[in-house]
């Protein structure tokens, strides 16, 4: 392992961790936040459109649909991050059971779910024009759909309840121990597995730092940080949603 | 210890329930034993052993179903208040290590005579049995770690506890599911152990992963 490779590990623990803690900031505020949201959609929109105007390496085989780098990933590292900011919500509530955190854990799972299906269209109709099929049996492809499986399961173990108490611990375990059993592996299996025809494994030529010109970044990073903010502001007002049913049926 | 007290204590418990009742035990056996004698004569129509692929997959999904059926009758067929009268007794992790436990060494049987009748009905191709029986004893004890917890989530929800199980464990297993069937076959083809290495040390950690996270979560889910 290089210098350069520890450092790049490190930061990129630093800045989940600064994402998660900063996440819940986001989810959890009520009352202004035009800034970040208004950012969130300048972002995604300048990305989208920069992302169809700026010029890209011409590659073997992926040629100009490498575009996708600014739709597919996006969507993926921001599905991590809320999924990431669900299980400390899960964590939280094992600490001090609240149904105020039982809420926001199922919320952000939920946003985490709609951007992971997101992230499979857009990938699925990549390979429809890449590779020519919808759906292969690579590595990559099993790991999302596991992933997608998992919060299914998620969701089904959530409606088989009916104490409210009972439904938000057992879940709250449920999460964070599909999260601790599977999640990582989806990141170790692909590297383990061999050939895959994933762009950044050894198949195709990859997104990966050699071929990402700065151009390409550019238009990358400011639409990964679009995307995860986006992902933030979905949870905050679908959680505020179902705060605002509990304190109508209440009354 | 009166932690390694209270789980031997327990184990033994577990095990005389299991004589007593032994006719969950006998289906157990039987489920493995009719589904590969199902096997042999499907494949009997064509004269004999299943290619090695075949004879693989099968292998796993016989497992695979054994172990469901097996774990899942671990929590399920206590009832709430003998769960209150065990937290009264002895502490939550003796609980969750003894169950474990248990299971793995239940797995391990199942897992082994499976591979006996398995191989006398349906051939033999492997060719590094050494690794391969590793292999599935790792695959046991994998199963044993992950579907305890579960089975505990799934006996909370109450009702149709065994689909449920499933709902919750089956994708909890596909990776390490993955791991498994690929180096079952390599040592069915008989490959360098060296190929095989980086995914059995994997599924070590995993399976330690699982083990350490389910001994940190259930005293929450016994808790309610």
């Amino acid at each position: 392992m290089t210098t350069s490779a520890i450092i790049g590990s490190v930061s990129g623990v630093a800045m989940t961790v600064a994402g998660v803690w900063g996440g819940q900031r986001l989810v959890e505020q009520r009352g202004g936040g035009t800034l970040w949201k208004g950012l969130a959609v300048l972002l995604i929109v300048g990305a989208s459109v920069a992302g169809f105007l700026t010029p890209v390496p011409a590659l073997p085989i992926v040629n100009e649909s490498i575009r996708n780098l600014f739709f597919h990933v996006p969507m993926w590292f921001a599905m991590i991050m809320v999924l990431l900011v669900s299980v400390w919500y899960s964590i939280r509530y094992l600490r001090e059971p609240s149904a105020r955190l039982d809420v926001l854990a199922h919320e952000s799972a939920k946003t985490g779910i709609v951007l992971g299906l997101l992230g499979l269209a857009t990938g699925s109709l990549w390979a429809r024009f890449t590779w020519g099929a919808w759906w292969t049996p690579d590595p990559r492809l099993n790991g999302a759909a596991v992933a997608m499986l998992i919060y299914g399961a998620y969701l089904v173990l959530r409606g088989s309840f009916q104490d409210e108490q009972q439904r938000a611990r057992v879940s709250a375990i449920y999460n964070i121990f599909a999260f601790a059993a599977a999640i990582p592996l989806l990141f170790v299996l692909p590297r383990l597995s061999g050939p895959s025809l994933h762009p950044g494994q050894t198949g195709n030529p990859g997104f990966n730092q050699y071929d990402l010109d700065n151009t390409m970044r550019k238009v990358f990073y400011p639409a990964v940080i679009g995307w995860i903010l986006f992902a933030f502001w979905v949870a905050q007002v679908s959680s505020r949603y179902v705060f605002l049913k509990l304190k109508h049926d209440e009354q | 210890m009166p932690l390694l007290r209270e789980i031997s204590t327990l184990l033994a418990k577990d095990f005389r329930l299991e004589w007593r009742q032994r006719a969950a035990l006998g289906g157990l056996l039987l489920y493995v034993g009719s589904t590969v004698f199902v096997c042999f004569l499907s494949f009997s129509l064509r004269g004999g052993t299943p290619p090695p692929p075949a004879w693989n997959a099968l292998l796993w999904v016989i497992l695979l179903f054994a172990a469901i059926n097996a774990v899942a009758k671990g929590f399920m067929q206590e009832s709430p208040g003998q769960r209150l009268y065990y937290y009264t007794l002895v502490r939550p992790q003796a609980v969750i290590l003894a169950k474990i436990i248990y299971n793995v060494l239940l797995l391990t049987a199942v897992a082994l005579l499976g591979l006996f009748l398995y191989t006398v009905f349906l051939g033999n191709p492997i060719q590094d049995l050494p690794l391969f029986v590793t292999n599935l004893l790792l695959g046991a004890l994998g199963f044993a770690t992950t579907l305890t917890l579960v089975s505990g989530i799934a006996a909370k929800a109450g009702g149709n506890g065994a689909t449920l199980m499933a709902i919750l464990g089956f994708p909890l297993m596909v990776p390490m599911l993955l791991l498994l069937i690929k180096v079952s076959k390599n040592a069915l083809d008989g490959l360098d152990r060296g190929v095989s290495q980086q995914s059995l040390l994997t599924l070590l950690a995993l399976n330690m992963i699982v083990g350490a996270t389910s001994y940190v979560l259930f005293p929450f889910l016994w808790r309610g």
